[in-house]
């Protein structure tokens, strides 16, 4: 005990001795900051498929890159990866550029790419000890290792079979066991759900959830309530751009800074509402749904900084209209990508 | 580059050439064609000597070997394996080197069953030794220089097929451009003279050790596998 906390002194004599020297703020970050990508670009001939691109990503953050097919989120990871290098920019990860020091890099972070490509031939076991033999875990402790990540990645009942006879999501197992194997700082994954049924794909979250708690998690995927359900930060990329960037919550109010309010009223005409409505502080514009007999539907896109329910409702009041609905929706992730996202 | 790296890669590498039915394959179509070659005519000579199997060799080589490499890349490009492998600690040297050391011992044991026709003859009659020696060191320093090239071919394309065939069609070149000498300039007889891996092997397995063929080969060896080195990293 008493050696401990004689050396537990010492760190701290050391560590105040290094804030004398530098800037308290940065410690602090190197610190928190893991991953910079700064001003990243990557070209294909002619394509541009990363454009510009600048991301700070946090120590122990789950990221989720959203996008469309096409819009540059495997070419970003790749790039992060060490796989790709860039056209223009970098990537640093800690105190490591990626054009000059791609081998330590590749050694922090594990990786499972789009649709877990493995060797086919080999048995599950002896794919993760090779995996094991080259992220230069000692022999010794090999077995022990691929044993701990079959039971996280649920995979004791295959190990002895081979690669091409398993499901999907086994194989999809396989791949995030691959890349958890040397237990790295951080993990990227690409797409790591497509294809999987829904309860596969529940479980693999279950693991992408209990591995963020640690690590640094970044993963890519179409299915915006995942990235909903599982992530602390969300991403968006459009055609090799960041078009959107924050929490959850953060992402649906911020998006174009507009609410909808949607009304059904009867005794009263189209042409009169509309005019009306628009009049009224805060309502941007005034669009018209489907008619029924007898009833006017109304989608008044309102501006997110004022309410404008009390004025709207006043006037209903006022002109003795019948009212049979009234409700603000809130945005969902899912119009904030389309919105962001839509081509023009 | 490091052993370190290296090894795990040609472990898995070797490992896999076993764990497919291509490997045995491919061992037994060597050694039923060198069989049958070597001692269809082996009796007609009567001459204790391995000399017409040398002669055979580099023949059997330019098509075999290449079968040996063609997926080594190719596949992994194909199935996409190839972005796992590459994301993993290691550089593409690494890799190349690693595969070209597991299919370099892979000929070595599908070479290894014809050393018994040097035993068997020693026994009908007087061996010499020397050549023979010089014959397997040769076979193996063939083996290897082809390989190399089999990998420079494998790396160039997704499809196995078309990287055999681009590997064979270099290895014959390299055999059979010695043999065509006569239909060549006098300018250029000492170029096309030094590259024709025939004239090398054929030195060196008369048992005549001289350093220029030796020289040769392990250029071939370093120059394809730069080259294939360089076609990797500009896959993407």
């Amino acid at each position: 005990m008493k050696t401990g906390r004689g050396k537990a002194v010492f760190g701290n004599q050391v560590f105040s001795a290094a804030l004398k020297t530098q800037p308290n703020r940065n410690l602090w970050k190197k610190e928190l900051d893991m991953i910079h990508i700064e001003h990243l670009t990557k070209r294909y001939g002619d394509t541009v498929a990363v454009n510009d691109v600048s991301l700070d990503i946090e120590k122990g953050e789950v990221l989720g890159l959203l996008g469309p097919n096409g819009a540059g989120k495997t070419t970003t990871l790749r790039v992060l990866t060490g796989y790709l290098p860039p056209t223009d920019g970098t990537i640093r990860v800690g105190e490591n550029d990626i054009r000059s020091d791609t081998l330590s890099i590749k050694g922090k972070i594990g990786y499972l790419p789009e649709s877990a490509p493995l060797y086919q031939n080999m048995l599950v076991y002896d794919y993760l000890m090779d995996v094991a033999a080259i992220r230069g875990i000692t022999p010794d402790r090999r077995m022990a290792r691929v044993r701990e990540l079959a039971s996280i990645c649920a995979l004791e009942n295959v190990m002895h079979k081979a690669i091409h006879e398993l499901s999907k999501g086994y194989r999809q197992r396989v791949g995030l066991a691959h890349a958890m194997m040397s237990d790295p700082e951080i993990l990227v994954l690409d797409e790591p759900t497509s294809g999987l049924d829904p309860n596969q794909i529940i479980e693999i979250r279950e693991i992408i959830k209990e591995v963020g708690k640690e690590k640094t998690v970044i993963f890519s995927t179409h299915i915006l309530s995942e990235a909903e359900a599982t992530c602390d930060r969300i991403v968006i990329i459009h055609k090799g751009k960041i078009v959107a960037d924050g929490a959850t919550e953060e992402l649906k109010q911020q998006a174009s800074g507009r609410y909808t309010l949607s009304i059904k009223l009867t005794g009263t005409t189209e042409a009169v509402c509309k005019d009306v409505f628009r009049a009224v502080t805060g309502v941007f514009e005034v669009k018209t749904g489907a008619p029924e007999e007898g009833q006017v539907s109304l989608q008044l896109s309102c501006d997110a900084a004022t309410d404008v329910r009390p004025s709207v409702y006043r006037i209903i009041r006022d002109k003795d209209w019948g009212l049979l609905e009234f409700h603000r929706e809130s945005r969902s992730l899912e119009t904030v990508f389309r919105e962001l996202t839509k081509e023009n | 580059m490091t052993t370190k790296r290296i090894y795990p890669i040609f472990k898995r590498e070797f490992g896999a050439y076993f764990v497919s039915p291509v490997a045995y394959i491919v061992i037994s179509i060597f050694l039923i064609l060198a069989g049958w070659f070597f001692f269809s005519t082996f009796f007609l000579y009567n001459q204790a000597e391995l000399r017409n199997f040398f002669a055979l060799l580099p023949l059997l080589f330019a098509f075999i070997i290449p079968a040996i490499t063609m997926g080594l890349v190719a596949d992994e490009l194909n199935i996409g394996t190839y972005e796992t492998l590459l994301t993993l600690p290691v550089s593409v040297s690494d890799v190349v080197v690693g595969k070209f050391l597991a299919a370099l011992a892979f000929s070595a044991i599908m070479l290894a069953p014809t050393l018994i026709y040097a035993v068997s003859i020693a026994f009908l009659g007087d061996l010499d030794w020397g050549p023979v020696i010089g014959g397997f060191i040769g076979a193996l320093f063939l083996a290897g220089a082809f390989a190399a090239i089999g990998i420079f071919a494998s790396s160039l394309t997704k499809n196995q097929i078309i990287a055999f065939i681009i590997g064979t069609a270099i290895c014959f070149v390299l055999t059979l451009i010695g043999k065509m000498l006569f239909f060549l300039p006098d300018s250029m007889l000492g170029f096309f003279q030094y590259i024709s891996s025939d004239r090398h092997f054929q030195n060196i397995a008369k048992g005549v050790l001289d350093s220029r063929d030796f020289l040769y080969f392990i250029s071939v060896m370093f120059l394809s596998l730069y080259l294939a080195a360089l076609s990797m990293r500009e896959k993407f």
